[in-house]
C-alpha cells in the first residue's frame, strides 16, 4: 500500500516503474529467441561486451547507446569469426571475446576515475533513472518490439530450422547479427534497471519459465514478457521498500517465479511428472 | 525444349582444404527419384548441401531447372535429417507445416486461413491431420518425418531434397513416405534422397548416385547396383552384400 502511495507521489518512482516494465517486456520477448537458439551464454557475453562501448561513449561525450551497440555487435562478430575459422569451439570463443571486451571496458572506466558510474552500470540503480534514460528505454523498446513483430516469420524459421531458411533464400547470417543487434539494444536499455552483470537473468529466466508453460512460441513470448513485467514490478517494490539494489531484487523475483514453475507447471513441472510416474508404476503392481 | 532438373558440372567442394567431393558431373531429368548412396564420409550430405547452394564450391557449377540455385530457391524444398531438429521447440505440428508456406508469402505477411487450409491438406496427405495440434516432440520418429514431408509438400516445390528420411522411421511411415515420393515423381517433380544403405534402394529409386568422394556410378538403379561398381565405392566395406543379390 505504502508502495502504491509512493508511486502516486514521487516522479522518480514513476519513471523507475515505467522503465522497469519496459525492460521486463523487451527482455522477455528477445529472451525467448535467445534460449530457443541455445544462445544463453551468448546473451551473457553480449551484455558484458557493451561495457567498453559505454565507457568510451562517456569519454567522448556522445550518447552511450551508439558506443554500446557498436562494441556489442563487434564482439558478436569476433566470436563468430574465431569459432568458424579455427578448431576453437563456440563457447570457448565466447569466453575469450567477452572477457576481453569486459576487461577493456573496466580499464577505460578506471582511467575515467568514475567508480560510482561503474557500480551503477554493473549493477543497475533503477531508482536513479533520469528522464533521458527512461526515453531511451521506451524508444528502444518500441523499436525492438516492432522489429520482432515485423520479422517474426524469419526469426521463427531461423530459430527452428536454420537450414530450411537458408535453403529457401533467407539471409541467415544477417538475421543472426540482426538478432545480436536487438540483443545489444535490449542490454543497453536495461543498463539502468538491472545492470550489465544481471541482464542475462532477465533475458533467460522469464523466457525459460515461459518455455515450461507452453508449447507454442507465440504464446511463450507473451507469457515471458508478462513474467518479465511481474518480476520487474515486484523487484522494484523490494528495492524501494528495503533499499536494496534493484537489479538483484528483480532477478530474485524472476528466479522465484522460475522455481515455482519448475515445480508446479501443469505439463512440464517436476511435481506433475513425479505424480504421473508414480501412477504408472502403481498401475503395474 | 525440356528442362534439366539438376545439372552439376565438375563440382569440387572442400572444408578448409580437406577435400569432400571432387569431379562430380551429372544431369538429372525431371520426374526422377534419385538416391544418393555411398559409404560413411563419402560426401553424400556435402553433395546435397552443394546442390542446395548452402556451402561454397571450390570449382564447378550447379544448376537447378536450368538456372543458378539462387534464382530458383522458391521451387526447392528441403527436408533435414531428423537429428538436426530441436524436437522440444515450442511449435505445433500445424505450425511446423505452415513454415512451408512462408517462402511464397510476401514480406511482413502472416499465414492466413488459406495457408492454414493448405497446410491441413498437406498433413492429410501424409496421414497426420489428426495430430495437427500436438507439439512436434510428442510424435514418433516416423510421424515426425511425415510432418516434415508435409512441410515440403506445402512449399509446392518442383525439386525436393531429403537427407536420410528413413532413419529411425517405422515401416508404415516409410511406406507412406515412399508412396508420396513416387507420386511426386509421377507429377514430373524431381526428388533427391540421401540414403544410408543399399537395402531397398532398388525399390525406392529409379536412379542412383553412387558416391565416394568422387562419382563412382550414376544412372538407372540396375546399372549402378552392379556389384563391380558397388565394390569400388565401398572397397570391401560391404562384402556381405555379395550374397544378397544386388
Amino acid at each position: 500500500m505504502e508502495f502504491l502511495e509512493a508511486i502516486m507521489h514521487y516522479e522518480f518512482l514513476q519513471k523507475a516503474l515505467l522503465t522497469s516494465i519496459m525492460v521486463g517486456i523487451i527482455c522477455g520477448v528477445i529472451g525467448c529467441f535467445i534460449i530457443l537458439r541455445g544462445m544463453a551464454l551468448m546473451g551473457d557475453a553480449i551484455s558484458h561486451a557493451v561495457l567498453p562501448g559505454v565507457a568510451i561513449s562517456y569519454m567522448l561525450g556522445i550518447n552511450f547507446f551508439f558506443g554500446a551497440v557498436f562494441s556489442g555487435v563487434l564482439t558478436a562478430i569476433a566470436i563468430g569469426f574465431v569459432s568458424q575459422n579455427s578448431r576453437i569451439k563456440h563457447d570457448t570463443s565466447i569466453g575469450i571475446m567477452f572477457t576481453a571486451a569486459f576487461a577493456a571496458g573496466i580499464i577505460v572506466i578506471t582511467m575515467l576515475k568514475s567508480s560510482t558510474d561503474l557500480y551503477h552500470i554493473l549493477f543497475g540503480n533503477v531508482l536513479a533513472v533520469r528522464s533521458s534514460d527512461m526515453w531511451i528505454t521506451l524508444g528502444t523498446g518500441v523499436v525492438v518490439l516492432m522489429a520482432v513483430y515485423l520479422f517474426y516469420k524469419e526469426l521463427l524459421v531461423t530459430s527452428f530450422d536454420e537450414t530450411m531458411g537458408a535453403a529457401y533464400g533467407l539471409p541467415v547470417r544477417l538475421i543472426h547479427y540482426f538478432l545480436m543487434t536487438l540483443l545489444t539494444m535490449v542490454t543497453v536499455a536495461s543498463l539502468q534497471t538491472v545492470g550489465i552483470v544481471l541482464v542475462v537473468a532477465m533475458l533467460i529466466t522469464p523466457a525459460a519459465t515461459a518455455y515450461l508453460l507452453t508449447d507454442r512460441l507465440s504464446i511463450m513470448i507473451f507469457i515471458s514478457a508478462g513474467l518479465g513485467v511481474v518480476s520487474a514490478v515486484v523487484g522494484l517494490y523490494f528495492s524501494f521498500t528495503y533499499n536494496l539494489a534493484s537489479g538483484a531484487t528483480i532477478v530474485m523475483a524472476a528466479t522465484a517465479l522460475f522455481i515455482l514453475t519448475f515445480l508446479f507447471s501443469p505439463k512440464h513441472g517436476l511435481l506433475w511428472k513425479m505424480i504421473k510416474t508414480r501412477k504408472k508404476r502403481a498401475s503395474l503392481i | 525444349m525440356t528442362q534439366t532438373a539438376i545439372s552439376i558440372e565438375d563440382l569440387h567442394v572442400s572444408y578448409f582444404g580437406n577435400e569432400a567431393i571432387r569431379h562430380v558431373s551429372l544431369n538429372v531429368e525431371p520426374g526422377n527419384l534419385v538416391g544418393i548412396i555411398g559409404p560413411n564420409g563419402a560426401g553424400k550430405s556435402t553433395l546435397l548441401k552443394a546442390m542446395l547452394g548452402l556451402i561454397p564450391r571450390d570449382k564447378g557449377q550447379v544448376k537447378i531447372l536450368d538456372k543458378p540455385v539462387k534464382e530458383v530457391r522458391k521451387q526447392i524444398a528441403y527436408v533435414p535429417q531428423r537429428n538436426d531438429i530441436d524436437w522440444d521447440f515450442p511449435i505445433t505440428v500445424l505450425d511446423a507445416v505452415l513454415l512451408g508456406t512462408y517462402p511464397r508469402l510476401k514480406r511482413f505477411r502472416r499465414p492466413g486461413k488459406k495457408e492454414r487450409q493448405w497446410a491441413l491438406e498437406c498433413l492429410a496427405r501424409v496421414g497426420m491431420d489428426a495430430f495437427s495440434k500436438r507439439q512436434i516432440g510428442e510424435l514418433s520418429g516416423g510421424q515426425q518425418q511425415r510432418v516434415f514431408l508435409a512441410r515440403a509438400l506445402a512449399q509446392q516445390a518442383d525439386v525436393f531434397f531429403l537427407d536420410e528420411p528413413f532413419v529411425g522411421v517405422d515401416a508404415s511411415s516409410e511406406e507412406t513416405i515412399v508412396k508420396i515420393l513416387k507420386e511426386l515423381g509421377e507429377q514430373g517433380k524431381t526428388v533427391v534422397v540421401v540414403h544410408h544403405d543399399l537395402s531397398k534402394a532398388n525399390e525406392y529409386f529409379n536412379q542412383l548416385i553412387l558416391l565416394n568422394k568422387e562419382l563412382i556410378g550414376f544412372g538407372t538403379v540396375g546399372d549402378v547396383l552392379q556389384s563391380k561398381v558397388i565394390e569400388r565405392a565401398y572397397q570391401g566395406q560391404f562384402a556381405f552384400m555379395n550374397g544378397m543379390g544386388v
